[in-house]
């Protein structure tokens, strides 16, 4: 029972990241129809650059106090995610919008590796500590269940993100302009939205996400490296497309989902296998899920936005 | 070999027949040349042969069915690990070569298929993540197979594996001709890769001038127009992945054998999106673009490696970008650059899929 | 008069929507057959049902005194029932001669060895597509433009390329969904010439038209849909002073009340 609620814990952190992440796939799929592939890279980005800050801050300022440092290692890492955002929307995608369809897809695979070469020449190849700023001990267990106060912090600020976003989304007059250009570019623009604003906008406003699911991940883990944004990336990818792709609600259902059916799986895969299959194949789950989601309900579990693209 | 020959230079158009000697001509002697630079070159030669079977195949199922397949080098995976699995020390099983290549070739087959399978209803970018994820679990499984019984040795791979064995004619060994005078094995792998190479255009080229060419060309340029003409696709698509995945395997197959030794590691999705981008940088859909693709994509990391670290060793004292970072970089930017500024590719021919020789006849009446 | 297509009660609906509504029509051998109705009528998705990129929800067609497969539009095609789109919808990137071999696939067998080997077999069926083709593109007056990359021909030129595209997959039911739409007067006239010849060597046309005129000129008979169902089948002129269809084209009298 115990290892049970653990599980449970833990599924609903990593999937609460995977949800941030899922919301910028799931934006950008939802206006583009793109599988904005380098979206994951953009959270090792945002965790590199908050490393970054708070070791010149551990530097200069010693005696911080490491809720500001944190606080000001996402001031930096956030705007420098949101850069990026924007300068790959601007010089490469929107370049694509009407290539053949396989164009903006195999740019955007070319974008991640891109990101994780630079982000390699910058940093090397070597996994960094990640300062741990939010203890990382578990509180007093409660009947046995162990919660450190960083998975606390994450639950409860993504779970702020979330409702911030969607206020933003169904309140706000960006937010109007959001759905319209995503139900239809050439109508909406005639409507007099800016689209390419509308579009770059999205693309912010995920790289924004992605660059605080980047701290959370690393700051989870205490870990970060060039290549940490890949499988989250795929995972909240998959995430997306199980709550229903191009549907916020459903990448933050997909997202937690996705980290419950991980946590789960890793602890009993190995009852489930007889043995055969242990906790290394943890990363098979997502794709496993993603690959049964397509072929037996495409449209995910919240439905899908169609958009039809081809 | 047509579209190869049309692509040489100024040459192609004017003179076809010269063009195509020039090619034989270069394909036979480039690695006496190589030699020339030191043995490493020739063996980087023989990779990039490897690497245009990849690209061949991966071609196939990209360039001409249109199916987005960034799993492709779990196809050379299964290819070589099956070599390895059947001729080497490591069951102690040492079938010949003539009946390991085609088992090789037939596990791949049978991995396209089982991957095409659940895929076939996918629309283009969804197959992409897909078949990246059927590479990643392919990978997972060769990296932890060794446990609880030892399959795949892990990550420490399989060693030892026996060499390509041509009826008793041991290419690994060096051809003694004379006394002080052998050939390198080196070059022997060279041509043998070069015929299989020779063979594959041969197999593709027929194959896109043929009711399946089109039939995939259909497909891709639109489904659903593709499917009131009264093609199968979802048989058209399950060939695509079979044959492709074929090449992958006839491939692995080779590159287990000539290097005597696979793991893991060789397997990744920089591998796979390396092949990509030499189908994608040649120019999608064309045979030529795949070689072409394939030869610069291969070569030109080993010239920077080359080149730009003893250059980067004068200028800063160090090595600030190492090879692979090299490798990656050129990767990385020929894909989006490509994209944005060519997307048809170095070498933008547009593939026939008809014969001219039966359009001259008509003509002709 | 041999029958050559019944279509029994056929019923479509997406979602709430009832697209289709028990439409039961009989095609003849030989003639040309019209399907008309103001916009949303059906008519394209009957087309849709009828060649198995839809399945019907109810209902079944009889080709050739035996039932059609449901939802397989290859299979569709091999029984001989072939159609072009509203919104033209060709191979763009192969030639007008290719796209025509393309159509040519379901009538020729070469496999993955054949095409390998290139046996005597495939070499005589690929001979004979690529003369069948060439025929073809004649036929549809198109023979100059064989080699032009078919994204490049005129509008009108793409529809006559879509015609021989159908036609090389050796149907007895040609099924063209709006041929004469984006054409002028003379585009529509040849059009004409060309639909009758094609009813003249053999081939039955039921074809989907808003052109009154083209429809009128060209018909045996014509069906008329209206919020899909069939409200009149006959012969044109009677058709043309049906009380329910006049009021279906002048804004739903009937529905009004």
């Amino acid at each position: 029972m115990e290892t049970l609620i653990q599980q449970l814990i833990n599924g609903l952190v990593i999937g609460s990241v995977y949800a941030l992440i899922a919301l910028g796939y799931t934006m950008v799929y939802g206006i583009l129809g793109l599988i904005n592939f380098a979206h994951g890279d953009v959270l090792m980005v945002g965790a590199l650059t908050a490393l970054q800050t708070m070791l010149f801050l551990m530097g200069v300022a010693p005696g911080l106090s490491p809720i500001y440092m944190l606080t000001i290692a996402l001031m930096v890492a956030i705007p420098v995610c949101m850069t990026l955002g924007f300068l790959m929307e601007r010089l490469a995608y929107r370049r694509l919008r009407n290539a053949p369809r396989l164009a903006p897809l195999i740019t955007a695979i070319g974008m991640s590796f891109l990101l994780q070469t630079v982000a390699m020449i910058i940093w090397g190849r070597n996994y960094h500590t990640f300062p741990q700023l939010i203890s990382t001990t578990p509180l007093e267990p409660i009947a046995g269940v162990f919660i450190t106060p960083v998975q606390v912090v994450i639950i409860i600020a993504s779970a702020a993100i979330m409702i911030g976003l969607s206020l933003l989304v169904t309140r706000s007059k960006i937010g109007r302009a959001m759905r319209a250009t995503a139900e239809n570019h050439r109508v909406a623009s005639l409507m007099g939205v800016d689209t390419n604003a509308v579009i770059a906008f999205t693309f912010v406003v995920g790289a924004a996400l992605a660059a605080i699911a980047g701290v959370m991940f690393a700051s989870n883990y205490g870990i970060a490296h060039y290549g940490m944004g890949f499988m989250p990336g795929l995972k909240a990818f998959t995430a997306a497309v199980l709550g229903g792709i191009g549907n916020l609600g459903g990448a933050m259902l997909g997202g937690i989902v996705l980290g419950l059916v991980e946590s789960f799986g890793a602890g009993y895969i190995e009852h489930l296998s007889f043995g055969f299959l242990n906790s290394s194949y943890q990363d098979i789950f997502a794709f496993i899920i993603l690959g049964l989601v397509l072929i037996f309900k495409p449209t995910g579990l919240l439905g899908e936005r169609v958009s039809d693209r081809a | 070999m047509n579209e190869l020959v049309s692509a040489v230079p100024w040459l192609g158009k004017r003179n076809p027949m010269a063009a195509r000697w020039l090619i034989i001509i270069i394909a036979l002697v480039a690695p006496l040349i190589a030699w020339q630079f030191g043995r490493s070159w020739v063996r980087i030669l023989d990779f990039a042969l490897l690497y245009m079977m990849l690209a061949l195949g991966l071609n196939l199922v990209v360039g001409f069915a249109g199916l987005l397949d960034l799993g492709y080098i779990a196809f050379y995976a299964v290819g070589a690990y099956a070599f390895a699995f059947l001729a080497s020390p490591h069951f102690d099983v040492h079938m010949p070569f003539w009946i390991v290549l085609p088992l090789a070739a037939g596990f791949a087959a049978l991995a396209g298929i089982m991957l095409g399978f659940p895929v076939l209803r996918l629309r283009g970018d969804y197959l992409a993540i897909v078949t990246l994820g059927f590479g990643e679990i392919v990978r997972i499984f060769l990296l932890n197979l060794n446990y609880p019984i030892n399959i795949t040795n892990g990550p420490q791979g399989i060693n030892m594996i026996d060499p390509i064995n041509l009826f008793g004619w041991d290419l690994s060994r060096n051809l003694q001709i004379t006394e002080n005078f052998s050939i390198n094995s080196l070059f022997l792998y060279y041509y043998f890769f070069l015929l299989c190479v020779a063979g594959s255009i041969l197999f593709v080229q027929r194959l896109q001038i043929s009711r399946i060419g089109r039939a995939w060309a259909a497909m891709r340029d639109d489904e659903l127009a593709a499917k009131a003409i009264g093609i199968n696709t979802r048989n058209m698509k399950l060939l695509a992945f079979s044959l492709g995945a074929t090449f992958g395997g006839v491939a692995g197959a080779l590159f287990g054998a000539f290097q005597g030794f696979v793991s893991p590691e060789s397997f990744s999705l920089m591998e796979s999106i390396a092949v990509l981008t030499m189908v994608v940088f040649g120019g999608m859909g064309n045979i030529a673009g795949a070689i072409v693709g394939a030869f610069v994509l291969a070569l030109l990391p080993e010239i920077l490696r080359d080149v730009a670290v003893p250059m980067q060793q004068t200028l800063f004292g160090t090595v600030i970008l190492d090879p692979e970072v090299l490798r990656m970089l050129l990767l990385s930017l020929a894909m989006i650059l490509m994209m944005l500024l060519r997307p048809s590719g170095l070498i933008p021919a547009r593939a026939r899929y008809a014969h001219a020789e039966n359009m001259k006849r008509e003509g002709a009446q | 008069m041999i029958t050559l297509l019944e279509a029994r009660n056929i019923g479509k609906r997406f979602g709430g929507l009832h697209a289709l509504t028990e439409v039961s029509l009989t095609i003849h051998k030989g003639e040309v057959y019209g399907l008309i109705g103001p916009n949303g009528a059906g008519k394209t998705t009957f087309f849709n049902v009828l060649t198995g990129s839809y399945t019907p929800d109810g209902g079944e067609f009889v080709f050739n005194g035996s039932e059609l497969p449901s939802g397989k539009p290859h299979k569709i095609v091999g029984r001989g029932i072939a159609r072009t789109f509203q919104n033209i919808r060709l191979f763009r990137d192969l030639t007008a001669l290719e796209n025509v071999m393309a159509g040519h696939h379901i009538r020729t067998k070469a496999g993955v060895w054949g095409v390998l080997t290139q046996n005597r077999f495939t070499r005589e069926e690929e001979r004979l597509t690529t003369q069948r083709a060439n025929e073809l593109l004649d036929y549809v007056g198109i023979g100059h433009f064989a080699e032009v990359v078919s994204k490049n021909l005129s509008y009108g030129d793409q529809r006559r390329l879509e015609i021989a595209r159908a036609l090389a997959t050796e149907p007895q039911l040609l099924a063209l969904d709006e041929p004469a739409a984006g054409m002028n007067a003379t585009e529509t006239g040849q059009l004409k010439l060309l639909i009758e010849q094609i009813r003249r060597d053999g081939i039955t046309v039921m074809l989907i038209e808003h052109d009154v005129k083209l429809v009128m000129g060209l018909c045996d008979r014509v069906a008329v849909l209206d919020f899909g169902k069939k409200i009149a089948e006959d012969i044109p002129t009677v058709v043309q002073k049906d009380e329910a269809v006049i009021a279906a084209y002048l804004g739903g009298g009937k529905h009004a009340d």
